[in-house]
């Protein structure tokens, strides 16, 4: 499998291969490589950033990941309970807003402050 | 004048941040001012909620607002004076800033030394002259972010992405995620300006096409957009091919078509101008033309990666701490100069003296593969290197050793 490497900015084009019935990576510059291109080869991981609706804040949105990365496949339904969810200002960056979101095991934390106005 | 500072930093994004915190680490008792027109601090990282930030600098990934509120919190205790919905309007050689401040009226401020951080923004329809009606609907990708990210307003439900440039994929991702229909990513050039990681993780795995090679050649409706023509172009000249025309029924078109730095300032105040990078000729530690005022960030030069914005701003924030409290830079002055494959290489000049390390940015001008990397000064060659692909998307750097540089210095490719 030919793959470009996502966990940094550098994106470097690696290779999966099955040698002798062990997966053989090549081509990442580091082991953060090596690490995603396994994982993405048997189970890939997406880092979900969205927006969740705040009342009496400074906007009417705040910023929210996943703390961790989740399954691909468990984009769509984190996505769909963000979608039914306000929180009160003021909120502060690493706030907890949804705990494991979807089922994941992961929580979804603020990624920014948001005074009360 | 009522308003005196050692540091004036002019932009309250992550360059003028770095900078600030920078200028303060080496100047501990100057008096530093940071004038932002925006209400808030952070620049354009406020509204880039994905991921992707700080790896190299922080060796971890955050958000854009969380990559700047590392940095804004440390303002304070840092002792910067932040002057927010400050809208700078002119400065002179004499490093007399004008501005109106929501706070003050128009003020003047006495600088002691001045650092241009005043980012970029994004080239917009009017500069591409797309034929076809003026009807709502088309937006510039950030424009279309700050509405979906800050306002809170989806900008259209189906959706054509004119360029490949960062900020339109993460758009592709983000209006697919907010339920809207990314139909296709057209690019005229033949590879994409974003980033590889932005390509994997918003189209691909969004199942959104990117067509190479092709361009929006008609917008069609009265009121709103209701459909574009996308066609084929060739390679060589870039003129569209006839027959090739295919419609695409759509309500909005995102541009995604490049940045230019926002440099009225710095031509208004006569400071050289790169005609390449849009932005300041500097040296080595970003100051300009005019003495005592310093550039970073993407008022100098486009940059993909903020940590690299945070480190070149971090150099030129120190450097006008050192200018404000009166240790110049003095030295024979070479010539960086770009050829041969190579777009252009910043810093322009180079200050002899120093022994150390010195970075070298630069961008190809196209994709290359196996190409190598030369910098020659004379007849000598300072640095070689072998490089699997080189695309213009992504900024390169090196680092020389200061010391063997006795002349000017060409960067080139051996293709
Ligand atoms: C959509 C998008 C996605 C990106 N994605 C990534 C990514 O995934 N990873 C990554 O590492 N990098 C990414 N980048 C790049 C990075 O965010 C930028 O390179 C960085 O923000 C540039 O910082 P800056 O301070 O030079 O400019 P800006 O952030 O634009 O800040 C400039 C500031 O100056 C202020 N200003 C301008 N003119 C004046 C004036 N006359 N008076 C007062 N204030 C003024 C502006 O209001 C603004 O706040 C992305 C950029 C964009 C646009
Ligand atoms: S292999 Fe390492 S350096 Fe290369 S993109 Fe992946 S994380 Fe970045």
């Amino acid at each position: 499998m030919e793959l470009t490497c996502i966990v940094c900015p550098m994106g470097c084009r690696i290779t999966v291969e099955k040698v002798d019935g062990r997966l053989h990576v090549s081509g990442n510059t580091c082991k953060r490589g090596e690490k995603y291109a396994l994982q993405e080869s048997v189970c890939p991981m997406r880092t979900l950033t969205t927006l969740v609706r705040v009342r009496g804040g400074e906007g009417p949105l705040c910023p929210v990941k996943t703390r961790e990365a989740i399954p691909k496949a468990m984009l769509e339904e984190a996505l769909g309970v963000v979608k039914g969810v306000c929180v009160d200002a003021p909120v502060k960056i690493g706030d907890v807003v949804v705990k494991n979101i979807a089922g994941t095991g992961v929580d979804l934390v603020a990624t920014a402050n948001r005074e009360r106005r | 004048m009522e308003y005196r500072y050692d540091i004036v930093i002019i932009g309250g994004g992550p360059a003028g941040l770095a900078a600030a915190l920078s200028a303060r680490e080496t100047a501990p008792e100057a008096k530093i001012l940071m004038l932002e027109r925006d209400k808030k601090l952070g620049g354009i990282l406020q509204q880039c909620i994905h991921n992707g930030f700080g790896l190299h600098y922080f060796g971890q990934e955050l958000t854009g607002p969380e990559y700047a509120q590392r940095f804004i919190d440390q303002l304070e205790a840092a002792k910067i004076e932040v002057w927010t919905d400050t809208m700078v309007l002119d400065f002179s050689s004499e490093k007399v800033v004008d501005c109106v401040c929501a706070a003050r009226g128009y003020v003047q401020v006495q600088a002691g030394a001045i650092v241009l951080a005043m980012g970029c923004r994004e080239r917009t329809r009017g500069a591409l002259s797309i034929p076809g009606t003026r009807p709502a609907g088309i937006y510039t990708a950030g424009c279309a972010q700050r509405l979906n990210n800050i306002e809170g307003y989806l900008p259209g439900k189906k959706v054509v992405i004119l360029g490949s440039g960062d900020i339109g994929l993460i758009m592709a991702r983000r209006m697919t995620w907010e339920g809207a229909q990314v139909k296709l990513v057209a690019e005229i050039m033949p590879y994409s300006s974003g980033l590889n990681r932005n390509i994997v993780q918003c189209l691909v795995d969004n199942d959104i096409p990117l067509k190479f090679n092709h361009t929006v050649t008609a917008v069609h409706g009265q009121e709103r957009v209701t459909g574009v023509t996308v066609s084929e172009v060739d390679p060589a000249t870039r003129r569209p091919i006839a027959g090739t025309e295919e419609f695409y029924e759509c309500d909005t078109l995102l541009l995604s078509v490049g940045l230019i730095p926002e440099n009225e300032l710095t031509r208004g105040a006569g400071v050289e101008m790169d005609r390449i990078t849009n932005g300041a000729v500097v040296d080595q530690f970003r100051q300009t033309s005019m003495e005592g005022v310093f550039a970073c960030g993407n008022v100098l030069h486009v940059h993909d990666l903020v940590d690299n914005v945070s480190n070149e701003s971090a150099i030129a924030g120190a450097a006008a701490a050192r200018y404000a409290m009166g240790q110049k830079a003095a030295g024979q002055v070479y010539a960086v100069k770009a050829e041969n494959g190579v777009r252009y290489a910043l810093p322009q000049r180079i200050v002899a003296g120093d022994a150390g390390k010195l970075d070298v940015y630069f961008r190809v001008d196209a994709a290359y593969r196996n190409p190598s990397v030369q910098v020659l000064c004379g007849d000598k060659v300072l640095y070689s290197r072998k490089k699997q692909i080189m695309t213009p998307g992504e900024m390169e750097k090196m680092t020389l050793d200061q010391g063997l540089i006795t002349g000017d210095i060409t960067v080139r490719l051996d293709k």
